[in-house]
């Protein structure tokens, strides 16, 4: 099983390559050179679609934490039940953490949201916008990736949790403790994301 | 990192498998159960453990063999039930685990119908977990050649006979040999396994096979006193690995008496600390002047270093660990319904605790 994944890990990483020397080479060949010119790339791209990736990144690498954690903590949670059916119902509690990183990215995703809208100027966009779509994307992943890992950790920490309640029971509020403070991380991307869109306004075009 | 994805394949069957753990019998219900005085008495109290599914049909006078035969029945249920519920990553982790009772199975095989016995009886004794589908047909071989060619080729131990198979003929001593050699080849494939498994699989079982092979080769030389065993025949046998090899290992194929052994042992520090309270006659029967013999400290040793192994969460080394603890189990109720039994309350302590 491993060496063909290995196989199609080498042709995929050939062919990428390959396509991209290719074209690179194409265009320094035929005098086109100029026309790979990231910079000017970056500065064409309109601020919607700036402002609507922070909003993807933001619930979607929230969920993908959530995710992650639940599965970690509950498969153990499962584990531990079978033979002390007792930690199932205290258990949940790592769950519901894990449910809250979610639940931040879906909160900052309304938030950011509320100020998208069409801009319908001649002028097209202002710098206000600009400013707008930039602290969304960067706002948005900050808290994406905050979430992903509070979600990893918390998850963990719930495994840990339901394996040594099961063995003593004395042990779960302690490593409860932890886990609080794992929560903590997500909260921590939530400020941030609402300090850096703090002062965007909503899209408006030119005036 | 190996957190983040364990549990995707493992995790379920590490929570059960650390409810087996918790299950193991603790000091106070020890205690309990050498106060009994009669079989029936130990019966009762057994019945609180998780062996009471097993136990409670048997008709009363329940003898020693029975006991054991029960308990190791609820042993393979619980590692069936592991088997049975596992993919791919942690499968084949338990599917090494049972090689080793497959040696013990092939060389029972070989050596019943080398003494003619009926082939039934034979199987009944072989260990359940040790099964695999052409091991009846062994019954039928009488050299290694014809062994290995009908029989083993197509069994998972087939590497392991790439050493054994100049023996010419079985007999007594031979056997022995080729049990040595099976099992060697089957620790080292095993180590190499669990490095490629990563941390912290990798760290937690080689401390168990490492001790494991030490184990190995202190037994191998004090048996071999006064057999016709050669020395460089009995330096093959050693596993290459462990913190005796190389060194420790040459100089132990070179030895003819207990004492040169324990001078050998004494110059690691874990193993001298553990020595210093023994009796080094090979025989367990603990007589009066000492605590322990040298097999009682290997025990403990062992013991000590697979409740070590729980202390970490996502590895598979709790598998291993929790295998080798429940056996020891075993042997201890044995042990205290043996004592009782022939009536000898004074040594009945002189099993290794465990919790």
């Amino acid at each position: 099983m491993s060496t063909y994944t290995n196989y199609a890990k080498t042709a995929l990483h050939t062919t990428v390559a390959g396509l991209a020397v290719w074209a690179g080479l194409y265009l320094l060949l035929t005098g086109r050179g100029e026309r790979f010119n990231v910079g000017g790339y970056l500065l064409r791209i309109s601020p919607y679609m700036w402002g609507v990736y922070g909003i993807s990144f933001c619930i979607g690498l929230s969920v993908v934490g959530a995710a992650w954690g639940i599965f970690i903590a509950g498969s153990s949670i499962l584990g531990g039940a079978v033979r002390t059916p007792r930690i199932a119902t205290k258990n949940l509690i790592s769950i519901i953490f894990c449910e809250v990183v979610a639940i931040y990215g879906v909160i900052m995703a309304i938030v950011f949201s509320a100020k998208l809208g069409a801009v319908s100027s001649e002028g097209g966009f202002s710098k206000s916008d600009y400013y707008t779509g930039f602290s969304l994307f960067w706002g948005g992943l900050a808290v994406g990736l905050a979430n992903l890992i509070c979600g990893l950790a918390v998850g963990i920490t719930g495994g840990n949790a339901a394996v040594a309640d099961a063995h003593d029971q004395q042990l779960f509020v302690k490593i409860l403790v932890i886990e609080i403070f794992g929560s903590v991380i997500g909260l921590f991307g939530l400020i941030v994301g609402l300090l850096v869109t703090g002062k965007a306004e909503d899209f408006a075009g030119v005036i | 990192m190996n957190e983040i994805y364990f549990n995707a394949d493992a995790g379920y069957l590490e929570g059960v498998v650390r409810g087996y753990r918790d299950g193991l019998i603790t000091a106070p219900q020890y205690m309990n159960l050498t106060q009994c005085e009669t079989m029936d008495d130990l019966k009762l109290q057994l019945a609180t453990t998780d062996y009471s599914s097993f136990l409670q049909n048997e008709p009363s006078p329940i003898s020693t063999s029975t006991l054991s035969a029960r308990c190791t029945d609820a042993l393979v249920a619980e590692f069936q039930y592991l088997q049975q519920n596992s993919a791919e990553p942690i499968s084949k982790f338990l599917e090494y685990i049972t090689y080793g009772y497959m040696i013990d199975n092939v060389i029972l095989l070989i050596t019943g119908t080398l003494h003619e016995r009926d082939t039934h009886d034979l199987l009944e004794k072989c260990h359940p977990l040790g099964f695999f589908d052409t091991m009846p047909a062994l019954c039928v071989a009488t050299n290694v050649q014809d062994l290995y060619n009908t029989v083993m080729v197509d069994s998972p131990l087939a590497g392991y006979f790439r050493e054994c198979l100049s023996a010419e003929d079985l007999n007594e001593l031979n056997i022995e040999i080729i049990r040595n050699t099976l099992y060697k080849a089957y620790l080292e494939d095993f180590y190499s396994y669990c490095q490629s498994c990563g941390e912290p699989t990798a760290s937690i079982m080689a401390e168990l096979l490492k001790f494991e092979s030490d184990r190995r080769t202190v037994n191998i030389t004090i048996n071999s006193f006064g057999t016709e065993l050669s020395k460089d025949d009995r330096a093959k046998l050693y596993p290459r690995l462990g913190n005796m090899y190389p060194e420790a290992q040459t100089k132990l194929a070179r030895t003819d008496d207990m004492d040169q052994v324990k001078a050998i042992l004494e110059q690691y520090g874990d193993y001298k600390r553990m020595i210093l309270g023994a009796n080094m006659n090979a025989s367990s029967d603990g007589t009066s002047g000492s605590d322990m013999s040298l097999e009682d400290i290997f025990f403990a040793n062992e013991v000590q270093l697979n409740k070590d192994s729980f202390e970490q969460q996502f590895h598979f080394g709790v598998f291993y660990s929790w295998l080798r603890l429940k056996e020891q189990e075993i042997r201890n109720i044995v042990w205290i319904a043996e004592c009782i039994s022939q009536q000898q309350k004074d040594k009945v302590n002189k099993y290794t605790p465990i919790y």
